[in-house]
């Protein structure tokens, strides 16, 4: 089987596996590197549970191959612990009830993170107006799905973090 | 998925080297993993281009923009001269997908995604997009999705962009390595009765950039209606580009997604509104005249009654 030498580094930390050609980023962070913190949903692409911080941006990690990653510098729910919004974050979801099984939810607290410096960074959104309103934390959110339906106490948590 | 040797491409004529040998280009990833996963796509040698050179926007001279072929769609949408010069199309990229999705998909990536089409999806259906010459369960399957303009008995499959709607209203340039452009509603084939060729491209060539023309002074809209309110494809979408000079409207250009394997340009629309004053009467008369030859299957009659109210409203929205 042909394979790759990945080298990432990954909350800080740098790693380097040899890896099937064919592992995902997400894979290789659950299966390889230990960090079960980030959740296999649908694996192509349309839950969001697999959302990590690519160099900084928000990605699915089952549609990126590890060996894309070299060099890359990975974000996981385990690394936002460290930093102050992301924190912020995680206890917010919890004040709120932004959730119920818990499974979408590292993908939402890492998608809600980087939104936020996506906001900050100018990039615009189909609703577009000013200020995070509601309806623009719900766009912006989107691509993370939550089949508890626990949106409400997810949108209570982003707002809190916001103001 | 099958195996597959991976090569980091380091410059543009090694990585078309490599795909005339049969390598597949990988760039952002999006669809084509997913499609990998899936046992649909099977490539056995992966170029990975993303690290090409051909991530800028530029001007061009004269007043347009060139959009390289590898920059991400965020990009493209938050670009402070896309959004100023040409609207529409920020409005269709953000339209489209998932912030996550268009965090790493690319312009020439989204021009090369293929269809949504469940049959296309089902390895056990009957497909010949997937499969040439296999048929089309989708002919009298469950079609509500599917297309009702330029089908044929072997394909009713739609191209599923947003961001190639805006672009076909844009009259959008593809630059292609080592041939000449092709205007953007040239690229995509309509299925006909080869429907596994879905564009102009031979095997192994490759999508350098797209190229805008100036913007026209005037209005622009992109409207889309969906299943649910974000992060799903277009039933039907709609992309209209209006300039008005002295109360007439002059350069007329309406594209429609979701209804065909192609952006749709209804060309005998915007004939028949040039020159008028976009009054209800000629919209009516356009909205009608984009249908015309709507070719409806089982379950997706409704899309020509949502395309022409589409059309109405945007046209009835560029003319104030």
């Amino acid at each position: 089987m042909p394979s790759i030498q990945a080298r990432l580094s990954v909350n800080g930390r740098k790693h380097e596996v040899e890896l099937d050609t064919r592992v995902s980023l997400l894979d290789c962070l659950r299966e390889h590197l230990g960090l079960t913190g980030t959740k296999k949903g649908c694996d192509q692409g349309a839950c969001g549970a697999c959302t990590v911080l690519l160099n900084g941006e928000r990605v699915n990690s089952c549609l990126v191959l590890a060996a894309q990653c070299a060099d890359a510098e990975v974000t996981t729910i385990e690394g936002l612990a460290s930093s102050e919004v992301g924190r912020a974050m995680q206890e917010a979801f919890v004040r709120n009830d932004g959730l119920q099984c818990g499974y979408c939810t590292p993908g939402q607290v890492c998608s809600a993170v980087a939104m936020l410096a996506e906001y900050e960074a100018g990039v615009p959104s189909a609703v577009g107006g000013s200020g995070l309103t509601d309806a623009e934390i719900r766009e912006r959110l989107a691509g993370n799905l939550c089949r508890c339906g626990a949106y409400n106490g997810i949108l209570a948590a982003v707002r809190e973090v916001v103001q | 998925m099958n195996p597959f040797s991976y090569i980091p491409a380091t410059d543009t004529s090694s990585a078309v080297a490599l795909a005339a040998n049969g390598a597949k280009y990988l760039a952002g990833g999006t669809n084509l993993v997913d499609l990998m996963r899936q046992g649909i796509e099977t490539p056995h040698e992966l170029v990975d281009i993303s690290r090409l050179p051909l991530a800028d926007i530029e001007e061009r001279p004269g007043g347009g923009l060139r959009i390289g072929a590898l920059v991400r769609n965020t990009r493209v949408a938050a670009d402070e001269r896309i959004r100023e010069r040409y609207p529409v199309l920020a409005q269709a990229i953000l339209n489209g997908a998932s912030p996550q999705l268009r965090n790493r998909a690319t312009v020439g990536g989204n021009l090369m995604q293929r269809t949504r089409c469940g049959y296309f999806y089902d390895r056990h259906s009957a497909c010949g997009r997937r499969d040439p010459g296999a048929g089309c369960d989708a002919l009298d399957g469950f079609n509500r999705t599917h297309a009702i303009l330029g089908t044929s008995e072997s394909c009713v499959a739609v191209h599923p962009s947003d961001m190639c709607v805006a672009l076909a209203a844009l009259d959008a340039v593809v630059d292609i390595a080592g041939r000449d452009p092709v205007p953007l509603v040239d690229f995509h084939r309509l299925p006909g009765d080869t429907p596994h060729l879905e564009t102009v491209l031979a095997p192994g060539e490759l999508v350098t950039s797209i190229d805008l023309p100036p913007a026209q002074p005037g209005r622009s809209v992109y409207l889309k209606v969906r299943d649910r309110a974000s992060y799903a494809f277009a039933l039907v979408s709609v992309a209209a580009v209006v300039r008005m000079e002295a109360g007439r409207a002059t350069g007329v250009r309406i594209a429609l997604g979701g209804v065909a394997a192609k952006p749709w340009r209804a060309y005998e629309a915007e004939e028949l509104l040039t020159g008028t004053s976009l009054d209800d009467e000629h919209v009516n008369r356009a909205a009608e005249l984009a249908l015309t030859g709507s070719r409806p299957r089982a379950h997706n009659a409704f899309k020509a009654e949502v395309a022409r109210r589409l059309i109405r409203r945007a046209l009835r929205g560029v003319r104030s």
